[in-house]
């Protein structure tokens, strides 16, 4: 099977260029997944840079630009995919080498969106109570992993990426407005209301499309401006 | 030597679920506190655990913390510490309620209370009835768990040095542990952080066997450090194996999924677990499960073409509650097997999934060894908490549901002691400049080239081979003989490795090199696990000997200790005196 890879070292590179593999027909197995790949590969030329930990898309580490499309490699299923596998960083973030790139912003718009519970009421000597309808409203929000394809995905976050939080950081933001043991929700609406942070959303709906946890940052987001319209009404 | 030089009050290495949880407790406590991970915290391995946490909160049926330690102590087939397990038991309801109020989005019941489902190897009075003790969040615990303390974390603004990796713990001639070497992955620029504690919470080595539900990141580097530091592992034979990993592959099944409903059955479509364990049937304690498991697949009952599996069935739990209870296990059985869980049984097999033994501490989370008078001398300085410890709770065999509590109470406790030992203690030690200096060595000897004759070793073969080793000669049923070959492999491999080199010699984010410093740590967790193994001559918990197939407990209630430096084994007695119950006496395990 062939594949067309993105590689960059700065050390030795100026330009990124695309480097062919193969990977022998009799390495490759029924069931594989593109990381089981990239692993092979990797043997090939241990100089092949890229995340990984988990192996089944819990952790968030493998995110990449496969075929055009972001994803966990992990969770890929090899025979789905058209040869030549084209691989790259993903895109809007800086490369540092390879399928690697610096998701510093990633992360500090992730803390921006101040994703903590925040309860000043005194603490009770068992848990807060939460109504199984109220828990429900997490689900959906609390799976993410960020992994960052759908940030990496967001043609908003790659124009303004220092501006505007971004899906996964938003989501997040969501998590917390629908928490109904968070007790900071205007705090959260009021830091939000701004032309960037939430409003830079144009609604492209990439990052619901390539989300590996299936997951609906788009909703999400629309949410929050609901949420927001209702209390300044 | 002209390095980076950093101080704190506090290192942490590793950022799971312990150190995380370490962290918390030493930021709210105005330590200067490092964590130094080699993945982003979010990546790290307690992301993984589903099925919940255990505390005796008695939400779904009645419990107390007493029924916990009991069921504890069973499980570990008596090897556990009761000090410590009474110690964990009791502070299990006051962590989870801590977790919730840190935001964790735990399942609820009608009432609101937090969900708690059956799991194996609990009950109620004492061996009775089932008990309902692990607390959950879907079947997404971990992941709701390690989430909600980093984000706590960046609320206290605790200082994380992502994506550095240690490489050696600096000791001094006295015996202090002063600090760790490690380097940024991003940069390969090594740094010396100092700091007057270090804990170690770098979790398990589950990449020493083939098949395994653990991530690629588990290479037991805290466990390896500390031997090369002089600190014997405690009890590395136990090893867990999971029943149910998803067959040939290796990814997880929780536990709940038999604690909801689930069960196993082989190729006559016989409910087996009946006949192993005639009353917690499929929920028995999981060494039990694995056994019996690979018992039937031995005897030629085993399902598929390969009749190398047997099969989870959870159709008649119903769609609802596998959507609401099991979602994700459902995704990775579809991912994986194609199989959706609602129409089809799940094909499982052992895989090799927690390392029972670790770090000896005591319940303080003090690092202790034979150093000066007794076999629990605290190490000055060091502490460990979680899986990369053996504290010991789990003894001979972990009850699921346990790891999570391990980790949260021992990470807690453990920066609790930090607090106390850093007011004590106000200054930094001078540094062991000769210790910077050999943990360089190990550092920079990948810097070596190859030499082009034909004799260099690489990475990933060798790899390859320490995993097949292992699985052959120290999985689930082990032999004297058959141990005794894998040991003399695992040092020819480990020889071998010294003549290994990377072709990639880059500064720049270099994983090659990484991987090859993770390699070195499994080897040196290898040889302790086989040859603890191979040393102990009876069958307890998830130690399982063909040739010794009894527990010994006049000869055996003790606990291993391998000491790399002098590649010798010692015991130490098990701590059966709990604080303040009864102790336990063995007795016959029976589920």
């Amino acid at each position: 099977m062939e594949f067309s890879i993105y590689r960059f070292n700065p050390e030795t590179d100026t330009l990124p260029k695309m480097q062919r593999f193969t990977l022998p027909d009799d390495q490759v197995e029924p069931g594989m997944m593109l990381l089981d790949a990239l692993l092979l590969l990797k043997e090939q030329d241990d100089s092949l840079g890229f995340r990984r930990s988990c192996q089944h898309g819990v952790c968030g580490s493998d995110g990449m630009n496969i075929n055009g499309m972001n994803g966990l490699a992990c969770i890929t299923p090899l025979a789905d995919l058209e040869a030549p596998v084209t691989l790259r960083p993903f895109p809007g973030m800086p490369v540092i080498r390879d399928l690697i790139v610096d998701m510093g912003n990633f992360w500090e718009q992730y803390r921006r969106a101040e994703p903590w519970l925040i309860n000043d009421s005194p603490e009770p000597e068992v848990e807060r109570k939460q109504s199984p309808d109220d828990r429900e409203e997490l689900d959906g929000l609390y799976e993410c992993i960020l992994c960052g394809c759908c940030s990496a995905a967001c043609p908003s976050y790659w124009w303004n990426p220092d501006k505007f939080l971004g899906p996964a950081a938003l989501l997040q933001a969501a998590r917390f407005i629908q928490d109904s043991r968070d007790e900071a929700t205007d705090h959260r609406l009021a830091q939000l209301d701004d032309a960037w942070k939430l409003y830079r959303c144009h609604t492209i709906m990439n990052c619901t499309q390539v989300c590996p946890k299936g997951l609906n940052p788009s909703r999400a987001i629309g949410d929050i401006r609901r949420t927001m319209l209702k209390k300044s009404l | 030597m002209n390095l980076t030089r950093r101080k704190f009050d506090a290192l942490i290495i590793g950022a799971g679920g312990a150190g995380l949880r370490a962290a918390l407790q030493l930021s709210n406590g105005d330590a200067k506190v490092a964590v130094v991970s080699k993945v982003f915290p979010t990546r790290s391995h307690t992301v993984a655990a589903q099925g919940g946490v255990n505390a005796a909160l008695a939400n779904v049926l009645p419990d107390s913390w007493h029924w916990h330690m009991f069921d504890t102590v069973k499980g570990s087939d008596y090897l556990g510490d009761q000090d410590a397990i009474e110690y964990m038991c009791r502070a299990a309801s006051k962590v989870v309620y801590e977790l919730d109020h840190f935001g964790v989005p735990f399942s609820r019941l009608d009432n609101g209370n937090i969900y708690q489902r059956a799991f194996g190897g609990q009950s109620q009075n004492f061996g009775q009835t089932q008990a309902a003790r692990t607390c959950a969040a879907a079947d997404r615990t971990g992941h709701a768990i390690l989430h909600s303390l980093y984000q706590q974390n960046l609320r206290a603004r605790t200082h994380f040095f992502d994506e550095y990796f240690a490489v050696d713990l600096l000791r001094d001639e006295q015996g202090f542990v002063l600090g760790v070497l490690a380097f940024e992955i991003l940069t390969g620029e090594p740094i010396v952080i100092e700091a007057k504690t270090t804990l170690i919470a770098t979790g398990g080595a589950g990449q020493l066997f083939r098949t395994t539900t653990n991530a690629l990141i588990n290479t037991g580097d805290g466990m390896a450090m500390a031997l090369r530091a002089g600190v014997p592992l405690e009890d590395m034979e136990f090893v867990q194996f999971h029943p149910t990993g998803i067959a040939g592959r290796g990814m997880l099944i929780t536990e709940g999924a038999r604690g909801e409903g689930g069960f196993l059955v082989n190729a006559d479509g016989e409910r087996f677990m009946e006949r192993y364990a005639p009353r917690a049937k499929d929920l028995a304690s999981r060494d039990v499960v694995s056994r019996s498991i690979a018992t039937e697949v031995r005897e030629g009952r085993g399902c598929g073409r390969n009749r190398d599996h047997v099969l989870l069935d959870l159709r008649h739990l119903g769609a609802d509650a596998i959507h609401h209870r099991l979602p994700g296990i459902r995704e990775a059985s579809m991912t994986f097997l194609g199989i959706d869980p609602i129409e089809a049984p799940i094909p499982v097999f052992p895989t090799c999934h927690y390392s029972m033994g670790g770090i000896p501490t005591n319940c303080l989370g003090q690092v202790v060894a034979p150093v000066k008078d007794t076999p629990e001398d605290p190490v000055p300085g060091l502490y460990a908490a979680g899986e990369a410890a053996c504290v010991s709770v789990h003894g001979a065999n972990r009850l699921g549901g346990n790891s999570l509590l391990d980790i949260l109470v021992f990470g807690r406790a453990a920066a609790n002691h930090i607090l106390e030992y850093l007011s004590e203690n106000r200054y930094h030690r001078p540094l062991d400049e000769g210790a910077v200096e050999r943990a360089m060595a190990r550092l920079t000897r990948w810097d070596r080239k190859d030499p082009g004759d034909g004799t260099a070793e690489r990475i990933e073969p060798l790899r390859r081979e320490l995993r097949k080793v292992m699985e052959d000669h120290c999985s689930v049923f082990r032999t004297d003989e058959v141990m005794r070959e894998g040991v003399e492999k695992v040092r020819a491999l480990r020889e071998r490795l010294n003549h290994a080199v990377i072709a990639d010699h880059s500064a720049t984010f270099n994983t090659a090199r990484v991987e090859a410093m993770e390699l070195e740590n499994l080897m040196d967790c290898a040889l302790a696990t086989i040859r603890s193994a191979l040393g102990r001559e009876e069958s307890r918990g998830a130690h399982s000997r063909i040739d010794f197939p009894e527990r010994d407990d006049q000869h055996w209630l003790k606990h291993s200790l391998y000491s790399l430096v002098d590649d010798s084994l010692d015991y130490k007695p098990v701590r059966t005196q709990p604080n303040t119950v009864a102790s336990f006496p063995p007795k016959e395990r029976v589920y």
